[in-house]
């Protein structure tokens, strides 16, 4: 009862907390997901990306609509495979475990006790006896208490066993991941360079629900080695797209270049991408210029040839990604580059990144890369 | 020389601490003795009776109260409160002062005023009642529900509403996310969002405490207050905390609020024991359980335990206070998706420490209708007052966003932040700071 009478306690302003991009904006607008050219707004481009045939049935989803529908398509292809962690069983505090318990049970979907490093361990437990255990960790800012289990357990299992050939090869960690404009220190991190310093985890980031669908029953069934599996939150409800309705995978080991350009090659994984995706369109209006743009998908290992190729062809690289640039993914694709494609290059690779300092709160939209931090990368690369 | 000092000290005060002795090899053990003095269990009795402890065959805990919930002194026989009845009255402002702020933010959270917020509806008698057996030179760790501890520790209205609107007054320089607040003094460690992260680091806080005190006998005596819930013991580092802890004897008392969900999770997915309380007698801490709806109950029990924790030396205390949560987890949370709306319901009409001391100073005619009606009034215009200037007041200087990451700027966040204000001043269009002090020269 009282808070109905609240409204007329706090008079409505038009004050927000959310600073939102200057009305001045050309560059840093509201990424606009129904029109972004990395998204199927209709089911005609599925098949040829994907690599489906033309019969195949597709439904529009978001982000966590369409982890809920890779989850419920493993948990019917194999009763191997198990989905827990914090709070997973109500659907989980993004909804992507929605109606999954009632479906497939709680001996398979279940809720943990409150403790990372517990769900880590016991997934790898569970992979080591056969099972192809999904464990949840509610934000990929509390994945810490597992890292030992992640560093030195996970990582190390297969080399450890050696002849045994015990392994946890069926071994999934999701994590929601990166800022949403209001995370602050403990909401907003994506640890992936952490996790890609560790040789025996692969680590994979997707753009968009069909690709997320896609490469989450790619580390559920194909890969036979310990996965950790990024989805950048802010995606869950924002991104919608086509996503098939079937089985799928997209390998693990491959980038994928969304599109061509002869100019200037950009390196993304995640929610950059769209900001790339923006910053490339304005820059190719404003400048003249053909700009290439890679998803890397899988960031650790990662497909270094196609990156290669690419930078060969342009002779100019910029990294971006949200994360720290400091020991960052983007350092190690810029040495890759530098020791793979030297000769060819006619600039030096730019990073855009986080810069060097935590997420506060009102701080985050400077520190992440925004379109104009990455439109000024393009025109200073080619005019460098 | 210093170290040499403190080691002495450190021998000199060992025998105050009454630490049971273990033996370190089996020589010690008599022969033909009827118990055990294995090195890991020091006074067991051998037994031919094959029988495992089923702890569902014990009797569970009890929980101490001292009023009921129509704020009646359920002993009769016992000396009624000793604390003064206008201190009383300003424990009961004070989780009144709570309440209101609660539902006005929670409000202004669904405005879009505030990014988040988390009310501590049914828990503030827990907050208010331990911290009011605190003295401010005591140290408090807290999770983040514990605005009454705030409260009680002399927090101010300004004090709150500046971390909430992250404006240039605010402790944690807008850097933190809303109710994550801090204290130089009364000392209490800003909130940090990663569950039951400040168990141990109560732990070593205290241990620092203890150190002080034998190394400067001047020194007030200090313990330190840990507040966490159930869901975060289950975190590895409760374990650690504790029992850290025991081993060195350390002036902290755990406060566990137990308010029967982790966001959705109940306590029965949470953990299958005796509540927390019955893990404290595992790491041989003194434990207790008590009414978290009852201010009486918890003031007591933690100056009784904030008493044991200095005695000999030092050592922990666990408090479990129990109670409901009859909000939601936070702003970002819809509980309704887990629970029936009739079992909040049912709590929110059954009890409630706000209630029940109103009850209690109703019946000992310190408080009534008109009183209740006028004091919440005024805390509504205030927190309402505070509230429009902290939504006004400038935000920090941006260059806050690279400071304080280490004692100095690097020589990399120095270049960083001279890009950064390249970037702002090339594209001025793109960028609005005019919320920020000093606008672009604030880098």
């Amino acid at each position: 009862m009282a808070s109905l009478r609240l409204p007329r306690l706090i008079p409505r302003t038009r004050r927000g907390y959310s600073t939102a991009a200057s009305p001045s904006s050309r560059l840093n607008l509201p990424i606009d997901y129904k029109s972004t050219p990395l998204l199927h707004h209709t089911s005609s481009t599925l098949s040829d990306t994907l690599d489906l045939p033309s019969s195949t049935t597709s439904k529009s989803l978001n982000l966590y609509q369409a982890i809920n529908s890779a989850l419920r398509t493993a948990l019917s292809t194999s009763n191997k495979v198990m989905l827990f962690g914090e709070d997973v069983a109500f659907g989980g505090v993004f909804r992507c475990s929605m109606d999954l318990q009632t479906e497939f049970g709680s001996e398979r979907v279940f809720n943990t006790p409150l403790t990372e490093q517990g769900i880590v361990g016991f997934a790898i437990g569970a992979a080591a006896q056969g099972m192809k255990p999904v464990a949840e960790i509610q934000f990929a800012d509390y994945v810490f208490p597992a890292f030992d289990q992640i560093v030195n357990e996970a990582a190390k299992f297969r080399f450890r066993e050696g002849a045994t050939g015990v392994n946890i090869g069926g071994m999934v960690v999701r994590m929601p991941c990166g800022a949403v404009g209001h995370g602050a220190l403990y909401h907003s991190q994506s640890p992936e360079a952490l996790f890609a310093h560790v040789p025996g985890v692969q680590v994979v980031m997707p753009r968009s629900p069909s690709q997320a669908k896609g490469l989450l029953l790619s580390a559920i069934f194909e890969s036979k080695n310990p996965v950790i599996f990024m989805e950048p939150k802010v995606l869950y409800r924002a991104a919608v797209e086509h996503v098939p309705s079937e089985y799928y995978t997209i390998p693990l080991n491959t980038a994928e270049v969304v599109k061509p350009g002869n100019d200037v090659t950009v390196i993304s994984y995640g929610q950059p991408m769209y900001l790339c995706s923006a910053a490339i369109a304005a820059a190719e209006k404003a400048l003249g210029a053909s700009i290439e743009l890679i998803d890397l998908r899988t960031i650790y290992p990662w497909d270094r040839q196609t990156v290669l190729d690419s930078v060969k062809k342009t002779g100019r690289a910029i990294v971006v990604h949200e994360s720290m640039i400091n020991y960052g993914v983007g350092a190690e694709v810029a040495a890759t580059i530098q020791d793979g494609a030297f000769l060819r290059l006619e600039a030096p690779v730019k990073r855009v990144a986080g810069w060097s300092t935590h997420t506060g709160l009102l701080y985050e939209k400077f520190v992440i890369p925004d379109v104009a931090r990455i439109y000024d990368a393009i025109k200073q690369t080619l005019e460098y | 020389m210093l170290a040499l000092r403190s080691a002495r000290l450190l021998r000199a005060s060992q025998p105050l601490t009454k630490v049971p002795r273990r033996w370190s090899n089996s020589i010690s053990q008599r022969p033909g003795s009827d118990r055990v003095r294995f090195p890991g269990a020091i006074n067991s009795k051998f037994t031919t009776d094959m029988a495992f402890i089923n702890p569902a065959e014990m009797s569970n805990i009890p929980t101490y109260r001292v009023m009921d919930s129509d704020g009646v002194l359920v002993d009769k026989s016992r000396k009624s409160i000793d604390v003064p009845k206008e201190e009383i009255l300003s424990w009961y402002k004070n989780m009144l002062t709570v309440s209101v702020m609660d539902v006005i933010m929670f409000e202004a959270q669904r405005q879009g005023r505030l990014s988040f917020y988390m009310v501590s509806a049914g828990e503030e008698g827990i907050s208010v009642g331990s911290a009011a057996a605190l003295t401010p030179d005591d140290v408090v760790f807290a999770q983040y529900r514990e605005a009454g501890v705030f409260q009680q520790r002399g927090f101010t209205l300004k004090d709150f509403m500046s971390q909430l609107f992250a404006n240039r007054y605010d402790n944690s320089k807008g850097r933190n996310m809303p109710v994550h607040y801090g204290c130089n003094y009364p000392r209490t460690h800003t909130i940090s969002s990663p569950l039951a992260t400040q168990i141990p680091q109560a732990s070593g806080a205290a241990y620092a405490l203890k150190l002080q005190a034998l190394q400067n006998p001047n020194t007030p005596p200090r313990i330190v207050a840990c507040y966490f819930g159930e869901g975060a013991a289950s975190e590895g580092d409760f374990h650690a905390g504790l029992n850290i802890a025991a081993t060195r004897s350390c002036p902290v008392v755990f406060i566990c609020r137990n308010n029967g969900y982790a966001i959705s999770t109940p306590t029965l997915e949470q953990y299958r024991g005796d509540g927390i309380a019955s893990r404290g007698i595992g790491y041989g801490i003194d434990t207790i359980r008590v009414d978290g709806n009852d201010i009486f109950a918890v003031y007591e029990a933690m100056r009784e335990a904030r008493r044991i924790a200095l005695r000999d030396g030092g050592k922990p205390v666990l408090i479990e206070a129990m109670s409901y949560r009859v909000s939601h987890h936070s702003t970002s949370d819809d509980s309704f998706a887990y629970r029936a709306r009739v079992e909040v319901e049912d709590w929110k009409r059954r009890d409630n420490p706000i209630i029940r001391l109103r009850k209690w100073l109703e019946n000992e005619g310190h408080w009534n209708e008109d009183l209740e009606r006028d004091t919440r009034d005024q805390l509504r215009k205030a927190v309402l007052k505070e509230f429009g200037e902290a939504e006004r007041e400038k935000k920090p200087p941006l260059r806050e966003a690279f400071e304080g990451v280490y004692e100095e700027l690097t020589e990399e966040a120095e270049a960083q932040k001279k890009e950064l204000k390249r970037i702002l001043e090339t594209y001025p269009d793109e960028y609005d700071l005019h919320q920020f002090e000093d606008g672009v020269n604030g880098l």
